[in-house]
C-alpha cells in the first residue's frame, strides 16, 4: 500500500523548472532514499510535500488523500513530520521546550506534552542536553533535535533532509542507529542524504534526481550502477 | 520566598489604607495602569514576536467605547460595564486588523497598527455626532477617592497577571514563543501560525481596551490626541517594556514602576527640561541593560548558576 505518492508533479519558479514531471510513491514501513547533485531540487521536493510551496502542476496523495496545497501545519497534524536540512531550533528555548511546542500537534495538556518530549528525547539519545537552549547546542546535537521534534509530533511519515551533514563518523553511526530506530517504530522514511555510505546502508529504494527530474529508480546498487546517475555525479567522460 | 510574595500583596492591598495622599495614589493608580498595557504589550511584542507600534489605537478605542456609552446616556453604572466593553470593542478591531496583516510576516502588522491607530485618531477627531470631536469627552467623576480607582485597575492588573501565567503555561504560551522562534520551524510543527499570532493579538488587545476605559472613567477626560498618541500611548507601551525587559513576566512591572516614577521626578525637578533629560536616561538604560532591567538581571543569574554547575556539585 502507498503511504505517499506524487504524481506528475511540476515545479516552476519563474522561468526555472525546479521539478519537472516527478511521479514516484513510497510504500508503508519503506525508507525510501533521495539522492542528486547539489540543486537537483530534492528541498524542493520536501518543500512540495511538507506544503511550504505548492506545485505548478500534479498531485500529491498522503495515505489516500489530496495534501499538495495544504499548509504545512495541516500537513503536520495528518502525520507527515520534516526535518531542515539548514537547522531551525527554536533557539531561545531549552531542548525540552523546542520538543514540548511540537508534542502539543498531538495533545493540550501541558504534562502530556512533557512526557511526550521526554519520551522523544531519549529516543533520540539526547537527555543530557534537555535543558540546554537550543541555540547553544552544537551542530550534531542541532540536528538530533529536529528529529526528536519532528517524532514528537507521532508521524506516520518522516521527511529527513541531510540529518547527517556535517556529522563526525561517530555521530553518523548514532544517527543511523536512531534512524533504524524510528523506522523500527512504525514510521516510514524518506531520506535525502548525500553521504552514500549511509544512504546505501539504510535505503531500502533510491531515487536519483537530476535537474529536478528523476534519472534512476530501484535498489541501491542498480542505482549506483546507473550510468546516468555516474554520469550526473561525476560529469560525461568524453574519452 | 512566599512569605515576601504575601507580604507584598498586602502591602500593594493595604496602600490606600496607610495613605490618602490624592498625589501617591495617583502616581500608583498610573503605574498600575502601564503595568497593564505594558503587559499587554509584552505579550502580543515580547512572547510572540509581533512587534505593535500602534497600541494606541486599542487603548483609544477602549477609552472612547466606555466614553461613548456614558455620553450616550447610559446610566452612570455602566461606566464600569465600559471596562468590559471597552476591551470586547479593541479585541474586535484587534481580530479584523490581525486576520488581515497575520497572513503576512515581516513588519506588515506593526505598520499597519500604527497606521490605524493614526486613521482612528482622525476618525475621532472629525466624526463630532460620535465622539465630540476635538473637543473631547468630559465626564462627572464616579468616585471622589481615589481609593476605589486604586482597587479597581490593581484588579485589572491582577488579572491580567494570572491570565498571561495561564496562557504562558500552556499550549498557546509554547506555540507564542515557537512562533517568535522561528515561524517556519513552528508552521511545519503543525502550529496554525496566523491563527496562534492573532489569539496573542486578541488577548493582548483585550486588556489595552480594558486599560483604555479604565483611563476614561478615572481621568474623567479624553480627547482624540491623547488616547490615540502615538509617543504617549504607543511609543511608551514599548519603552515600558524594554526598559523592564522584553519578554520577562516582570520585566513590563519594573518598566513601568520606573518609567511612571522616574519621569515625574524629572518633570518636578527639572521643569520643561524634564524630556531631554528622560531621553537620555532611556539611552543610558538601553546601552547598559540591552535585555532591560529584569532580562539582564535573569541573565546574570543563568550565568552565575552555569559558572556553579561547572565549579562542580556544592556542598551542602
Amino acid at each position: 500500500m502507498s503511504l505517499l505518492e506524487l504524481k506528475d508533479v511540476t515545479k516552476r519558479f519563474g522561468g526555472l523548472q525546479a521539478v519537472g514531471h516527478m511521479t514516484f510513491s513510497l510504500n508503508k514501513g519503506e525508507i525510501l532514499g533521495l539522492i542528486g547533485p547539489n540543486g537537483a531540487g530534492k528541498t524542493t521536493i520536501f518543500n512540495l510535500i511538507n506544503g511550504y510551496v505548492t506545485p505548478t502542476s500534479g498531485g500529491i496523495l498522503f495515505k489516500d488523500e489530496r495534501i499538495d496545497g495544504l499548509k504545512p501545519h495541516v500537513v503536520c497534524h495528518r502525520g507527515l513530520a520534516r526535518t531542515f536540512q539548514v537547522v531551525k531550533p527554536l533557539a531561545r528555548l531549552t531542548v525540552l521546550e523546542n520538543v514540548m511546542a511540537s508534542a502539543f500537534c498531538r495533545t493540550n495538556n501541558r504534562e502530556t506534552a512533557r512526557e511526550m518530549a521526554l519520551e522523544a528525547t531519549a529516543f533520540s539519545e539526547m537527555e543530557s542536553w534537555r535543558d540546554r537552549s537550543a541555540g547553544s547546542l552544537p551542530l550534531g546535537m542541532r540536528k538530533r533535535l529536529e528529529m526528536a521534534r519532528a517524532l514528537a509530533t507521532k508521524p506516520d511519515l518522516l521527511l529527513l533532509d541531510e540529518n547527517f551533514a556535517g556529522l563526525n563518523p561517530a555521530e553518523v553511526e548514532k544517527t543511523i542507529e536512531i534512524v533504524k530506530k524510528i523506522h523500527g517504530s512504525d514510521v516510514t522514511i524518506l531520506i535525502i542524504e548525500h553521504i552514500m555510505r549511509v544512504i546505501m546502508s539504510i535505503s531500502h529504494r533510491l531515487i536519483c534526481i537530476n535537474y529536478g527530474e528523476k534519472i534512476a529508480e530501484g535498489t541501491p546498487r542498480e542505482v549506483a550502477d546507473n550510468q546516468q546517475v555516474i554520469d550526473a555525479y561525476l560529469g560525461v567522460a568524453h574519452a | 520566598m512566599k512569605a515576601a510574595r504575601i507580604l507584598g500583596a498586602a502591602a500593594v492591598l493595604l496602600i490606600p489604607v496607610a495613605t490618602q495622599n490624592p498625589y501617591v495614589l495617583h502616581m500608583l493608580i498610573m503605574v498600575l495602569m502601564w503595568v497593564v498595557l505594558g503587559q499587554s504589550w509584552n505579550l502580543l511584542g515580547g512572547y510572540t514576536g509581533q512587534v505593535s507600534f500602534g497600541h494606541a489605537a486599542f487603548f483609544g478605542i477602549g477609552a472612547y467605547t466606555a466614553g461613548i456609552l456614558i455620553k450616550g446616556g447610559a446610566p452612570p453604572a455602566t461606566a464600569w460595564a465600559g471596562l468590559l466593553l471597552g476591551g470586547l470593542t479593541a479585541t474586535i478591531a484587534a481580530a479584523v486588523i490581525g486576520w488581515i496583516c497575520f497572513r503576512l510576516r515581516g513588519p506588515y502588522f506593526a505598520l499597519s497598527v500604527l497606521a490605524l491607530a493614526e486613521v482612528l485618531r482622525l476618525v475621532a477627531v472629525n466624526w463630532k455626532q460620535l465622539t465630540n470631536g476635538a473637543e473631547g469627552i468630559l465626564l462627572i467623576p464616579a468616585f471622589n477617592t481615589k481609593a476605589y480607582y486604586y482597587y479597581i485597575v490593581l484588579a485589572i492588573a491582577a488579572l491580567n497577571f494570572v491570565v498571561i501565567r495561564f496562557v504562558m503555561r500552556s499550549k498557546l504560551g509554547y506555540y507564542f514563543l515557537a512562533i517568535r522562534e522561528d515561524q517556519d520551524a513552528a508552521e511545519s510543527l503543525g502550529i496554525d501560525t496566523t491563527k496562534y499570532k492573532l489569539y496573542s493579538l486578541l488577548i493582548s488587545a483585550f486588556f489595552t481596551g480594558m486599560a483604555g476605559a479604565f483611563y476614561l472613567n478615572y481621568m474623567n477626560f479624553i480627547d482624540p490626541g491623547i488616547v490615540f498618541s502615538i509617543h504617549d500611548v504607543s511609543i511608551m507601551v514599548i519603552l515600558v517594556t524594554m526598559l523592564g525587559g522584553v519578554a520577562t513576566y516582570w520585566g513590563p512591572a519594573v518598566g513601568a514602576v520606573l518609567y511612571i516614577l522616574v519621569s515625574e521626578i524629572f518633570r518636578v525637578w527639572l521643569k520643561s527640561g524634564h524630556l531631554v533629560f528622560f531621553g537620555i536616561l532611556i539611552i543610558v538604560l538601553i546601552v547598559f541593560f540591552p535585555n532591560g532591567i529584569v532580562g539582564t538581571w535573569n541573565e546574570r543569574a543563568a550565568k552565575r548558576s552555569r559558572r556553579r554547575v561547572a565549579a562542580g556539585p556544592e556542598t551542602t
